[in-house]
């Protein structure tokens, strides 16, 4: 008991220590002090929208449209959400779940292998296709898009999910990601793995994946959003009212009842938050691709 | 006697060993080359295929550069491109200087706090150009000519800010602190340790940020399309919806196509532009 105690304050002082370090050289100067407060305005401003759609989803008829804003329901209902769900809002949301589901777990498969191979198999060609790869991320994404609604139609995948699932993981980004986290691999290891007789699917399984599992988490996680967000790729592929993800459904209601306020916000509640609560949850894994992604290799 | 004897076995282990690892390496990309050729580059390489045709539901035949001159001639093309070039002029520099600024005060907070403004900054990314236009869609100013395309720069900035910020973060806890610390022993204001030792440092991170943003500001069509669709009377026409418009509403594939060359040239160009500057600024 008393050994805990002294650990913990042991640990204490070391972070005491540490922080001390960090600081004591910096004093605070007023200037900082503004610049917090201006940011914290900010940020207030950057919450606002969603406080205002949550909010807005439980409010009735009268107070989500009242000239002076009503700033907190004082009379929830769930009325919005009821006739949110007279109409196919749990479908949206089950396609875009599978939308997402679908491309994180293709990308991630098919980008850890490639990434791999970028990184450490030299094979013939290998410096061409990377190049192509890198100079592909720097196009526009869009401008594909009419050749691409042809090649679905062609393939009757128009209005279906995998035309958007398709194009999400032939996209570059991922390969590329993958292939920055499989550079640490160290050579030994697979050097080891070879001079042991392990075959290349059991190297890769055994001594690349674990390897290179946060670039996995971080690229799910990014592909997973992504997806999520991709507007104009499921607008450009998906019409029927049966396959249309949340996005579209929310952008529908929109155009069709541009005066039923709160419906419009229950959909939108209903399309972010699903999206902030894996965010947040993968917050960690996602700071971490973003900023490897940007390591220019 | 013994050298010539070693040397063919060795040569014929050291072809097979790269044939293997030709074939591994195939192996291993062949999933992802699949999805890639097939839905990214196939589909490219149609773009510039369709561009020199007259695409639409009823004809498909070669028109040489006719898309092109047609572009030059289209007054809502350049209204279009003005107001794409105006959008990337203010958003850029605007959103790069105050992720810059934004981070180099968070990220001297403490780690819970840093992580909290980063998430705050994160979330209209997260949440997508759909949930920010439900909020928005009824000002007043978006039916304003005069108005209209700062309003859409507004909404833009917040949903580009989020990955600059955080790519900031990472980036100025990574710059060498005994540089820093020399540098205040040296009696060096924080303006001057921030140019001198913190920004070539940051350079690379600066760079990446310049691209991406670049790109993403000219691709700007979820908030047109969600909002004004190019209105009022072509004020918040950008590029990238002229291009949907056109393809997509009017089924000019030939023509929309043509436009997305142009877009993608363009694009090139900004960011061939941007690495040479930095190029020379490092130098």
């Amino acid at each position: 008991m008393s050994d805990n105690i002294a650990a913990i304050q042991k640990k204490m002082q070391r972070k005491q220590a540490n922080t001390g370090g960090d600081h004591s050289v910096h004093q605070i100067t007023p200037y900082e002090i503004a610049a917090l407060v201006v940011l914290i305005i900010i940020a207030i401003l950057f919450i606002f929208p969603l406080y205002w759609i949550i909010t807005g989803s439980f409010k009735n008829a009268q107070d989500v449209i009242a000239k002076v804003p009503v700033w907190f329901p004082l009379q929830p209902t769930i009325d919005n959400y009821q006739r949110l769900f007279a109409r196919p809002a749990v479908r949206w949301l089950g396609n875009t779940v599978f939308l997402c589901a679908m491309s994180m777990a293709l990308t991630c498969v098919s980008a850890s292998m490639g990434g791999y191979a970028l990184a450490k198999k030299k094979f013939a060609g290998r410096t061409i296709v990377f190049s192509i790869f890198v100079c592909a991320m720097a196009l526009p994404k869009q401008v594909i898009l009419i050749p691409l609604l042809k090649e679905m139609a062609f393939l009757k995948l128009h209005n279906t999910l995998w035309a958007v699932i398709l194009p999400t993981v032939g996209w570059p980004f991922g390969v590329f990601l993958m292939k920055q986290f499989s550079e640490t691999i160290p050579e030994s290891l697979l050097e080891a793995a070879r001079i042991d007789g392990a075959g290349e699917a059991r190297t890769f399984v055994e001594i690349v994946l674990p390897i290179i599992k946060p670039g996995i988490g971080a690229l799910a996680i990014f592909t997973f959003i992504t997806a999520w967000n991709d507007y104009f790729l499921q607008l450009i592929m998906l019409n029927d009212t049966d396959v249309l993800t949340i996005s579209l459904g929310i952008a529908k209601l929109q155009s069709e009842l541009s005066n039923d306020f709160g419906l419009i916000m229950a959909g939108a509640a209903l399309g972010s938050i699903p999206i902030i609560i894996i965010f947040l949850l993968f917050q960690k894994f996602f700071t971490r691709g973003i900023t490897m992604g940007a390591v220019k290799g | 006697m013994q050298k010539t004897a070693v040397q063919p076995r060795q040569s014929v282990a050291m072809m097979q060993s790269r044939r293997r690892e030709n074939i591994a390496g195939y192996l291993f990309m062949a999933p992802s080359l699949l999805f890639f050729l097939g839905f990214v580059v196939f589909p490219m390489v149609m773009c510039l295929v369709y561009s020199f045709t007259d695409y639409t539901m009823t004809s498909f035949s070669f028109s040489g550069f006719a898309n092109y001159q047609r572009m030059f001639q289209d007054a809502i093309f350049g209204k279009a491109l003005w107001n794409t070039i105006i959008l990337v002029l203010i958003s850029v520099p605007v959103t790069c200087f105050f992720s810059l600024w934004a981070a180099s005060i968070i990220s001297k907070l403490h780690d819970r706090t840093t992580s909290f403004f980063r998430c705050v900054f994160y979330l209209p990314v997260v949440t997508g150009s759909v949930a920010v236009t439900v909020i928005s869609r009824n000002m007043n100013w978006l039916g304003d000519a005069s108005t209209a395309l700062g309003c859409i720069i507004t909404i833009l900035l917040t949903t580009s800010v989020g990955q600059p910020i955080v790519l900031y973060v990472s980036a100025l806890n990574n710059v060498d602190q005994s540089l820093v610390e020399a540098a205040s022993v040296d009696g060096a204001t924080n303006l001057q340790t921030f140019w001198r030792i913190k920004w070539p440092q940051i350079m690379p991170t600066t760079l990446y940020i310049l691209v991406i943003t670049t790109i993403n500001s000219f691709q700007c069509f979820a908030l047109i399309q969600l909002l004004t669709s190019g209105g009022p009377n072509h004020a918040t026409e950008t590029i990238m919806y002229y291009i949907y418009y056109n393809a997509f509403k009017l089924q000019s594939y030939g023509y929309g196509s043509a436009m997305g060359i142009i877009l993608a040239l363009i694009i090139a160009a900004f960011s061939a532009l941007q690495f040479k500057v930095a190029q020379t600024d490092n130098g």
